[in-house]
């Protein structure tokens, strides 16, 4: 049953695994790492029905990673956007679920990203005309730590602050692992917190595993007016499943069957411990 | 002698027309809205107005959110930036997800003059033609660039709207309104046809003055849409006169001479010369110097129609 965010925290982690797996491509680590991220924006936070996903007064999320498709589609697909059994489809031929998202035909998704350092513009542009419809619709977006050296990232930063959008909301998922190693060996970012602020940000630091550390960084997100909000959320890249964790390898390469299989057991026992 | 107005200035003026018939248009611009003109829109409806800095990448990806949210953005800055700089933001973020954004840049082509090679886009039309679903319109003058805006706000989609820094002569008549995708013929002949699109157009009109002088017919065909090509008027002129010089302010790779010699030589071989920026970097000058140095006059299209029309299959 799906009555807990731990519950569904945990059902994202599986079906990003197995989606992942039938695919035989994809990344799972960067998308592991969001899973309960994910789960409090989509079934607490934001103002979306998947029975009405073009609603125009809906708040928008912008996957601005854009390769953390596998965490993205399965909390649609649980939030009841589409058939939790396309998952199976992910990356494949004549599939609507691409390997990035696609505004243009999956349901639930706001914004076409893929190209790291785009989709915050887009989630600026978002904003930007939340206000000029004063409408109270919130925008939500996920960078990447990697992300950050971008620097279309640090354009969008300079003017979310000028143009004071405290209807954006960046989370930053920090988990301190990129393609080809640490972030601190490929391009340092620190002092990152430094940075933002400097850029005349409201920064919110967080445990990014932590339910109510994410509900209340939301929260003070909500509260805070005339500038835009980013809320620095440490993570563990390939969280909840023990070999993957923390290894720069998982971002881009999908379990195979006999790992799935481990995996899969990992997140069953954890569930049969919670519950005893 | 006929008027003479830059199509930045007519863009100033179709803009707030514009702002006024229509509350979900919105602009942006990167710094240079006292040169893109959009300062009329800017000080007309401040709160629809977005000045980004400079930063082209930033701005592209802005317009998309607003387009994604119901409005219609117009970016402008100029168009080596518009397009080269920002070239991916546009391809990813507006062209993939096919957004309502227009791009409509100033300062295209060599007639920028004194900046220089830097600032001289020649290779804008080509880039933006290379996207699926993109619309490239390149207007001959004042008349059509106001057409042309008003078109573009119409039609749900991305575009491309190419336009110059120098005045340029009014070819259109005040009445004119812009079909969607269709060529304009400006001139009827039957022994070459002058295929040309934006600033260019007047200089084709110009050459075909001279030809007719010396007994030539020169059949003249303006091209805005270098995409979507109105490929059935490139294909009857070309069956009616047996010879085409296309002319065009911009590369002759990529750009409209590449469209029509792509377009003939599938459905209609004929013999083609085309005037352009042959394959190399533009320099600081005048314009009227620039357009002599780099074989853009009506005196190079009249030899460029000679030549070609020796070609010609009997």
């Amino acid at each position: 049953m799906l009555n807990t965010n731990e519950a569904i925290a945990r059902e994202i982690r599986r079906e990003i695994l197995k989606a992942t797996a039938a695919a035989k491509s994809g990344h799972p680590g960067g998308s592991l790492s969001l899973a309960e991220i994910m789960t409090v924006l989509y079934f607490d936070e934001m103002k979306v029905d998947a029975n009405d996903p073009q609603n125009p007064e809906r708040d928008r999320f912008v996957m601005s990673k854009g390769h953390a498709t596998p965490v993205l589609y399965a909390t649609l697909a649980l939030k009841g956007f589409f058939p939790v059994a396309e998952l199976a489809s992910f990356r494949q031929i004549n599939s609507r679920l691409q390997g990035h998202p696609d505004m243009k035909h999956i349901p639930g998704v706001d914004f076409t990203t893929g190209s790291l350092g785009q989709g915050l513009s887009g989630a600026l542009g978002m904003a930007l005309a939340g206000k000029l419809d004063h409408s109270p619709r919130r925008v939500y977006t996920i960078i990447g730590d990697g992300e950050c050296q971008e620097g279309q990232i640090w354009e969008a930063a300079m003017a979310a602050s000028h143009y004071k959008l405290d209807n954006l909301v960046v989370i930053l998922d920090y988990n301190n692992l990129q393609i080809c190693g640490e972030i601190c060996d490929v391009m340092n970012i620190e002092p990152i917190q430094d940075k933002w602020k400097a850029f005349g940000w409201h920064v919110i630091e967080l445990d990014g595993h932590d339910f109510s550390q994410i509900r209340a960084a939301l929260q003070g997100a909500r509260a805070t007016k005339g500038q835009p909000t980013l809320l620095l959320a440490h993570t563990v890249k390939g969280k909840g499943i023990s070999f993957m964790e923390n290894k720069a390898e998982w971002h881009g390469s999908a379990p195979n069957a006999e790992q799935l299989a481990l995996a899969l057991a990992e997140l069953a026992e954890k569930e049969v411990v919670r519950h005893e | 002698m006929s008027k003479m107005i830059a199509t930045r200035d007519a863009y100033k003026e179709a803009l707030v027309t514009l702002g006024q018939e229509n509350p979900n248009v919105v602009v942006l611009d990167a710094d240079l809205a006292k040169s893109t003109m959009t300062i009329g829109f800017a000080q007309r409806f401040p709160e629809r107005f977005f000045s980004i800095g400079i930063a082209e990448a930033n701005m592209t990806g802005i317009a998309a959110g607003l387009a994604a949210s119901g409005k219609i953005p117009f970016a402008s800055t100029f168009a080596i930036f518009a397009t080269g700089r920002a070239y991916e933001q546009i391809r990813n973020s507006i062209g993939y997800p096919h957004l309502n954004v227009k791009i409509a840049a100033t300062h295209a082509g060599i007639t920028v003059g004194e900046d220089g090679a830097t600032h001289q886009s020649i290779e804008d039309m080509g880039l933006m033609r290379g996207i699926p679903g993109m619309t490239v319109i390149c207007p001959a003058d004042g008349v059509e660039t106001a057409a042309a805006v008003r078109a573009i706000a119409d039609y749900v989609g991305p575009v491309y709207l190419r336009m110059g820094r120098s005045a340029v002569p009014v070819i259109m008549p005040k009445d004119y309104e812009m079909s969607w995708g269709k060529a304009v013929y400006l001139r009827e002949g039957r022994d070459v046809s002058l295929v040309a699109t934006g600033m260019m157009s007047a200089v084709a009109l110009e050459a075909a003055e001279v030809l007719a002088a010396e007994g030539i017919g020169a059949e003249v065909l303006h091209v805005p849409f270098i995409k979507p090509l109105d490929q059935e008027a490139v294909v009857a002129t070309a069956k009616k006169t047996g010879a085409v010089v296309t002319a065009e302010e911009h590369s002759i790779i990529n750009g409209l001479g590449s469209a029509v010699a792509e377009c003939l030589s599938e459905q209609a071989p004929t013999p083609i010369c085309r005037i352009g920026i042959q394959d190399t970097f533009g320099e600081s000058g005048k314009p009227a110097q620039l357009l002599e140095k780099y074989s853009l006059t009506a005196k190079d299209i009249v030899a460029a129609a000679k030549q070609v029309m020796l070609q010609k299959r009997t």
